[in-house]
């Protein structure tokens, strides 16, 4: 009524103000080039594609199946399909993206490209430094930009990695005992039917690419070029 | 001018200027005393405006918990000469239907106004640019002026928020300026006279080791809170900053202003707060004395300097803590508090001109029966005040229809 809170708030900034001084705690501020808040796991800020092993052309994950260019609400997604296949975790001859291009300036970050992906191809980043001096082209982000090791992804999700690491990993096992009992199935009808042996054959040969999938990648790539 | 004063550290720019004078030849005489003195306020007050908008955005961090400017230069100090080259290559917008003189003329008249109110300030002994009898009165009317820019600026860019801004801030200034004058009234009346210079020399008297400053009576400190609420609000500052209220109207007046010329309002601003911060340190705080008479060795400018920054300090402590208020807020708290009020202090200062001859002389017994009559003119209105301005209100939890 007499002015009291005026002066009580007056009080509390003067609080705050030499408080400031004294108590580096009572600063919020995050000195940003040289200081950096930990990110949260959680953090997700452009999309990346990932690859398994050392070769970022032979294990990319994605088999340019488009559903996440489709999906893409500002539509900032473009794939080109391949010509030829090349096999995936499984050994499963599959396309791959012979173009992958993500424009930095339209992606809004929504994960929805990540949410309907059924291959874990693409994934969420945590890079938030995406500026450039280039207005154009480096603001285009191509394949080879975008594709990251799954140890990358393993780093900077590990909880949602692991997981998927863990399904893709029981996948992959499902897969080659289904070879494996396909191929002791066709074994056993060669066994029964030995009279035509080039059934057989062509049988094994056809399951049995799945436990040697690093042989056919590097076959495949001077076709590619 | 034929004789130089002594060139103690007091009168160390008197002297400066005085030496300057003798030695041009006489016809320039005048010329270069003018060019001295305008250029000494200009140049001092113009960068006192840029330490205080460092100072400002560093005080108002602290007090919201942040560092403030610290990136150009050690600790942020170069950050207002970043800020001036930045206004200074910005590109230059006038609306194609404003009214392009007025909109040209507007900055310029608010500088123009707001630097005149410095030819009558005291900022040190012997250092009052334009000694007028009626100083204060010069003051008040060139304030006034600062008015007529603020419209020209709202209506020539014919935009309805700076039109808006425009007339909130005449509304607020006419409101404002009459307990802004009505309390210095009150030191009129007891110092006799009009004349700035004069009323610090009055306040410049020591009894017991301490000053006659007006604020040290019941109806100076009164007179001095209510000038510098007046003050902050004649000067848009905030929590009286409605004119150019971000939120709402984005800038007022100065919105269809870019570049310079919205440095220039920028400038005015502050140094129309530089200005009346000096009245109110002539009119109440003793101008260039020192409140003690053992510390009157101090030169008198900084006494000056010392007090006007620390006004800016309450100024800048004031903005970080208040928010702002509403309009209709604005006009109660001027028409039907701040105008009484300052009545009361006019009706006090009389009590304390006659009240020696009748009861008691100014020593002893009397003077605490002075002090306290006086004090109780004043108190006991600003109780009733406060009582009946707060009775008819109710606060209560609002209910939203919508929003929830």
């Amino acid at each position: 009524m007499f002015g009291e809170g005026i002066l009580q708030g007056l009080y509390e900034t003067a609080r705050n103000f030499f408080g400031s001084y004294v108590d580096k705690d009572r600063l919020v501020t995050v000195q940003y080039p040289e200081e950096r808040h930990q990110l949260p796991e959680a953090t997700r800020e452009f999309p990346f594609l990932l690859y398994d092993g050392p070769d970022p052309e032979a294990g990319l994950r994605c088999v340019a199946c488009q559903i996440c260019e489709k999906e893409c609400p500002p539509r900032c997604i473009h794939i080109e399909k391949s010509k030829d296949k090349k096999p995936d975790f499984v050994g499963k001859q599959q396309f791959y993206p012979a173009v992958f291009d993500i424009d930095v300036s339209v992606c809004m970050s929504c994960q929805i490209c990540v949410e309907v992906c059924p291959f874990d191809a693409i994934r969420m980043d945590n890079e938030y430094e995406l500026s450039t001096s280039n207005r154009f082209g480096g603001l285009l982000y191509t394949k080879r930009e975008l594709a990251k090791p799954n140890e990358y992804y393993r780093k900077i999700h590990p909880t949602e990695a692991a997981e998927t690491d863990d399904r893709r990993a029981k996948e992959a096992e499902e897969a080659k005992a289904k070879a494996a009992a396909a191929a002791a199935a066709a074994a056993a009808k060669a066994a029964q039917v030995a009279a035509i042996p080039a059934v057989a054959a062509n049988g094994a040969t056809g399951n049995g690419a799945a436990p040697k999938p690093a042989e056919q990648p590097a076959d495949k790539k001077p076709v590619n070029q | 001018m034929t004789a130089l004063p002594p060139p103690t550290a007091d009168q160390i720019w008197v002297w400066m200027k005085a030496w300057l004078v003798l030695h041009t030849p006489a016809p320039f005489q005048a010329l270069v005393s003018i060019v001295c003195m305008v250029a000494a306020i200009i140049v001092v007050f113009a960068s006192l405006f840029a330490l205080t908008v460092l100072l400002e955005r560093k005080g108002l961090g602290r007090i919201q918990n942040r560092y403030g400017p610290n990136r150009v230069g050690p600790f942020g100090i170069l950050q207002p000469i970043a800020d001036a080259v930045k206004s200074l290559t910005k590109e230059d917008i006038v609306p194609r239907s404003a009214d392009h003189v007025v909109h040209y003329l507007a900055p310029l008249v608010l500088v123009g106004a707001s630097f005149l109110a410095y030819a009558v300030l005291p900022i040190g002994r012997n250092m009052t640019a334009v000694n007028l009898d009626a100083g204060v009165l010069f003051f008040f009317a060139i304030g006034s002026a600062t008015e007529l820019a603020v419209f020209m600026a709202g209506w020539s860019s014919r935009n309805k928020y700076s039109l808006l801004g425009a007339m909130r801030a005449i509304a607020q200034m006419v409101s404002y300026e009459i307990p802004l004058i009505l309390s210095s009234i009150a030191v009129v009346m007891i110092a006799g006279t009009l004349s700035t210079s004069a009323i610090v020399d009055e306040q410049a008297q020591y009894s017991h080791g301490i000053a006659h400053w007006y604020v040290f009576t019941p109806w100076g400190l009164a007179g001095f809170i209510l000038f510098m609420i007046a003050a902050t609000a004649e000067t848009n500052r905030s929590p009286f900053d409605l004119p150019e209220g971000e939120s709402e109207i984005i800038a007022g007046y100065f919105i269809e202003y870019s570049g310079f010329k919205f440095a220039l309002f920028f400038l005015a601003e502050y140094i129309e707060m530089f200005a009346v911060s000096g009245l109110g340190i002539t009119l109440f705080l003793g101008g260039w004395s020192s409140p003690v008479s053992f510390l009157a060795w101090i030169p008198s400018w900084i006494w000056f300097f010392g007090k006007l920054l620390a006004f800016i300090g309450c100024f800048i402590w004031v903005r970080g803590t208040l928010p702002r208020l509403r309009m209709d807020q604005l006009m109660n708290f001027a028409w039907k508090f701040m105008l009484p009020m300052t009545l009361f202090v006019i009706l006090s200062a009389g009590v304390w001109r006659f009240l020696p001859s009748a009861v008691a002389g100014s020593t002893g017994l009397g003077a605490v029966v002075r002090w306290l009559v006086c004090a109780l003119v004043v108190l006991l209105p600003y109780i009733t005040l406060a009582r009946t301005l707060e009775s008819g209100r109710k606060i209560e939890k609002r209910e939203y229809r919508f929003a929830d």
